[in-house]
């Protein structure tokens, strides 16, 4: 059978999504695909394309490579641009002179940034917002300009003014219309907007309409206004709308809207019926639709109706919700009222600098539009009364007043929600998959969230989506115990709290007043460790010794065949020759397989349990301290040479990773913690693997939480940029013990963070902006327990009473006659022993 | 080895042998102190390696064999003890499976067992019952 063959112009976001969609269909093999592209690179990410600004690196933006295409035979061609289609003889030709054939051709060709009419606007540092070339121009710019100016207020733009204002700049947008964001937004919401972003030091310019540019006498550019003032920059960035890259369907003389844009049908076809056109050069029923969802929706229509299916386009959604330069901006459906007969709810706080207002339909029954400044909490709530034509409650106003009680239920349940609501319009997830989900045993956000995909895009949904899945839970019956055991009818956080404020300090006292029976392997390690993050009392201590798990009780790490494994701190990995010579002799003497572990230490096996004492003793006597190894607690900070070695180094990453590693060694957590420091965005220290990672800038640091290596891999998320040292070392003060007092047993930061409502924003809003006002308690809480370090090995040695424990018998200095070992590449192996 | 009851702490019937540390029927095995409260220790008797276990919450010492047959190591006596549905149990280091202490049975896996040992303490001093 000939193979249909299918050539797709353009690869930006909607091209690739119409590939990706094609492979996933049973038909694929069916079918053959070109795709051509005028950019250097294959799809990228343009919706986090700022985020290029804050040191993503462009890797990261990435939503393809080329192995990917390899491997599933899709052709590609970059750096080419076509010029020309033949629909009667079904060809492309491109600039270079190639010539594709193509039985179905998708027009994939996206938008350009407008750039306005004004005399001067060619001149170099005059330049446009779209893809990361123009992001790189953008950047070495403003490396030579003091001043930058970018036009138009609308969501770009801002976006752009965030660009700017990162990148170092004095700030301006300059808006032709008297109000920013006109589209989303009313009058009020966007005074407010105004008043809070010029608070963050941008410069707003509304109802100026440039006449030219010129040059400047304090800066290179001098922009004349058609009201006579004027306004002084070093360089601008044109962001005034998008406008239909639709030249080469004018060329073969396909239909174009007034307007411009490819005109399609329900099904994406153009005029021509074996050419499609899907994204923002699209035009259907005289809409273009600027935003990637709905290009999404047309990749997945032109797909079906290719393959035989019968998915339509009936139009597309617009609200959105955003962070612009910092504030919170939401807007959804008939947002400016203009549904006859609409009526309006409107709420401000001026001292909480929010807006919020609802349009409802005259019977005042059904959400018609909103919009939301400073606050977009409700945002998801509304979307799914919006979209889905829920009657409102009796009386509307209730959807604006902000709710103190956080025990209140909130105004809309979950369960007014009809199954086909769509709860994450990044990928799809209706209330019905996530029905399905619990069905399935999903009963955490983690599960759902790798199960589902729901709330791993924009994560704007995942306190709906957690409702929707804590409903489902009850519905079936599944109470859901976060007991800690049996023995205990609390939470891990309800027993912090407990221990914190009761100021408990050991188990039995706990058992006594809180919880019932003698306490168990789950229980024990748990009350353990709070009692250790919070008092930090030597854990050997009579009290203390029967509750901590077996790596803890022995101070070395339990290995398969009963013997321990040594780990000496060796902070940032960083040793002089006569230390490693030190370990060296010890791990000699006592012939212990020795290895480098991933956190730049040494790790030295085969210990018996009474050979522990003697070993340690020489190590300390070298100089050495407790590694921690054995510890749910913080145990390495990995970095790199930074400065004073490497070529590229910005920051001391060394110097940095020491301080750390010697501020937090031990501390003891729900789960351990491993760091890193990086001295550049070359990341060397790989600290975006870890719970807490920082990388070097050029200006300070920046702080990354939640990183993950081990089973489930999680990048760690960029927290804050920027920081100085004592900023820095503050937040992770912060960060950890606020960590430490919330989250789950042995739950890592990574599904701390996934878990946690309002997500990275939320922690942002506690450990910066101090939200819950506990922050002065969780530093000082810090200060306590690094007061009371000490190196429980150092401790345990001048204590004769604790050393009787580090015999295998108690009374006999035999040792444990089962460790028995072979060798393999010149070193031990433990050899199994059969009862 | 038989499965044999364990005994209470305390046995005034032993006083011929406190002296000397021997009996007929039982054997000397440690001091009671040197059994951290709540937790275990290894004792070699016999050539064999012996886990006991100080329960100090409801005064009683419990004795099973040391060595984890699924795990396979002589590691019993460093495990956390407990109850788990009022059964009082020793958690393996290992790999957490959970034995009873009195019956020497796991949990988890029932076909499994530790041996069980009778243990008597007289005074300050813990003894395990000999076998013919």
């Amino acid at each position: 059978m000939k193979l249909q063959k299918i050539v797709i112009i353009g690869n930006g976001m909607v091209g690739h999504e119409f590939i990706r969609q094609m492979l996933i269909q049973p038909s694929v093999s069916q079918f053959t695909m070109t795709t051509i592209s005028s950019e250097p690179r294959l799809a990228y990410d343009r919706v986090q394309l700022s985020s290029f600004f804050s040191g993503t690196p462009v890797k990261k933006l990435m939503l393809t490579d080329e192995n990917y295409y390899k491997e599933n035979n899709v052709n590609f061609i970059l750096n080419e641009k076509v010029i020309a289609i033949d629909k009667d003889k079904k060809r492309v030709y491109t600039t270079s002179g190639l010539c594709e054939v193509y039985d179905k051709l998708i027009l994939a060709t996206g938008s350009y940034p407008f750039v306005p009419p004004i005399a001067g606007n060619d001149q170099p540092h005059c330049l446009v917002y779209r893809t990361i070339e123009d992001l790189e121009r953008i950047k070495v710019s403003a490396e030579f300009s003091k001043i930058g100016v970018v036009v138009g207020g609308g969501l770009l733009g801002l976006e752009a003014a965030n660009a700017l204002k990162n990148l170092g700049l004095e700030t301006h947008v300059v808006e032709f219309a008297p109000q920013l964001m006109a589209i989303q937004l009313d009058e009020s919401g966007s005074a407010l907007l105004k008043r809070k972003i010029e608070a963050l030091g941008v410069s707003i310019h509304i109802d100026k309409s440039t006449k030219d540019i010129s040059t400047g006498t304090n800066a290179r550019y001098r922009m004349m206004f058609t009201d006579g003032s004027h306004l002084e920059t070093d360089m601008i960035v044109f962001s005034a709308g998008i406008r239909p890259y639709d030249e080469l369907a004018r060329s073969c003389a396909l239909e174009i809207g007034e307007r411009g844009g490819i005109a399609i049908n329900n099904v994406c076809q153009t005029s021509d019926p074996n050419i499609y056109a899907i994204g923002e050069c699209a035009l259907w029923n005289k809409k273009i639709f600027g935003l990637v969802a709905p290009g999404y929706q047309m990749a997945r229509v032109a797909v079906s109706h290719i393959t035989g299916g019968n998915e339509q386009f009936s139009g597309a959604d617009m609200s959105t919700k955003l962070k612009l330069l910092g504030v919170q901006v939401g807007s959804i459906g008939d947002a400016h009222g203009h549904t006859t007969g609409a009526q309006c709810y409107s709420f401000c706080d001026e001292t909480e600098q929010v807006y919020k207002r609802l349009v409802v339909s005259g019977s005042g029954k059904k959400l018609l539009g909103a919009i939301l400044v400073g606050d977009t909490e409700d945002y998801s709530n509304l979307l799914q009364l919006y979209l889905n034509g829920i009657d409102l409650p009796q009386s509307p106003e209730q959807l604006l007043i902000p709710s103190h009680d956080l025990n209140s239920a909130p105004v809309l349940g979950v369960d007014a929600l009809p199954e086909s609501a769509q709860l994450c319009t990044c990928y799809s997830v209706s209330k019905g998959d996530i029905q399905q989900a619990v069905l399935q045993g999903c009963c955490d956000m983690a599960a759902i969230k790798s199960s589902t995909s729901a709330s791993t895009g924009c994560g704007g949904c995942s306190a709906l989506v957690k409702q929707v899945m804590d409903s489902e839970l009850t519905k079936q019956g599944i109470t859901v115990n976060n007991h800690l055991c049996e023995h205990f009818s609390y939470t891990r956080q309800a027993l912090v709290d407990i221990i914190r404020i009761q100021k408990i300090k050991t188990f039995d006292s706990l058992l006594e007043k809180y919880g019932k029976g003698l306490g168990c392997d789950i229980c024990k390690p748990t009350v353990a460790s709070i009692l250790s993050s919070y008092w930090n009392e030597y854990i050997l201590k009579k009290e203390h010794v029967g509750l901590q798990d077996t790596n803890d009780a022995f101070l070395a790490n339990l290995q398969k065949n009963g013997s321990y494994s040594v780990v000496p701190r060796i902070p940032g990995g960083e040793i002089t020759p006569d230390k490693l010579i030190a370990i060296g002799n010890v791990a000699k003497q006592f012939n212990l397989y020795t290895k480098i572990t991933g956190g730049q230490r040494i790790d030295l096996f085969g210990a018996a349990l009474h050979q522990l004492p003697e070993i340690w003793k020489q190590l300390i006597d070298a100089g050495f301290e407790t590694g921690h190894a054995y510890g749910k607690a913080m145990r390495t900070v990995k970095s790199c040479v930074g400065t004073n070695w490497c070529r590229y180094g910005v920051q001391d990453s060394t110097s940095m990773a020491i301080a750390i590693e010697d501020r937090y060694k031990g501390l003891r957590s729900p789960h351990k913690i491993k760091m890193a420091v990086s001295g550049c965005t070359r990341e060397c220290a790989e600290a975006q693997s870890k719970d807490i990672g920082v990388i070097a800038t050029e200006k300070g640091w920046n702080l990354y939480v939640g990183g993950n290596g081990g089973m489930r891999p999680r990048h760690a998320t960029l927290f804050a940029s920027d920081l100085d040292n004592q900023t820095l070392i503050c937040y992770i003060d912060r960060i950890l013990m606020f960590y430490i007092r919330t989250a789950d047993r042995l739950q890592r930061t990574s599904v701390w963070l996934e878990n946690m409502e309002g997500g990275i924003d939320y922690l942002r809003s506690v450990v910066v902006e101090d939200k819950l006002g506990i922050c002065d308690v969780l530093e000082q809480e810090m200060v306590d327990c690094i007061a009371n370090y000490q190196c429980e090995w150092r401790t345990t040695l001048e204590n004769p009473e604790r050393l009787k424990r580090f015999r295998h018998f108690i009374n006999s200095d035999q040792p444990d006659s089962n460790l028995i070992y072979s060798t393999e590449r010149d070193q031990i192996k433990p050899m199994a022993i059969e009862h | 080895m038989s499965r044999l009851q364990t005994t209470s702490l305390i046995d005034h019937d032993m006083t011929d042998c406190l002296l000397n540390k021997t009996h007929q029927t039982w054997g000397y095995l440690c001091e009671f102190n040197d059994i951290p409260p709540n937790s275990g220790i290894c004792v070699s008797y016999q050539n064999q390696q012996i886990a006991l276990f100080n329960v100090n919450t409801i005064k009683k010492v419990y004795a099973v064999s040391n060595y984890d047959p699924i795990g396979k190591a002589n590691v019993i006596s460093r495990g956390i003890i407990g109850t788990i549905n009022e059964q009082l149990v020793v958690a393996s280091p290992l790999f957490k499976q959970h034995f009873n202490l009195k019956t020497g049975i796991c949990i988890e896996n029932p076909k499994v067992c530790l041996n069980i040992y009778a243990i008597r303490v007289y005074s300050n001093a813990v003894w395990i019952k000999k076998y013919p």
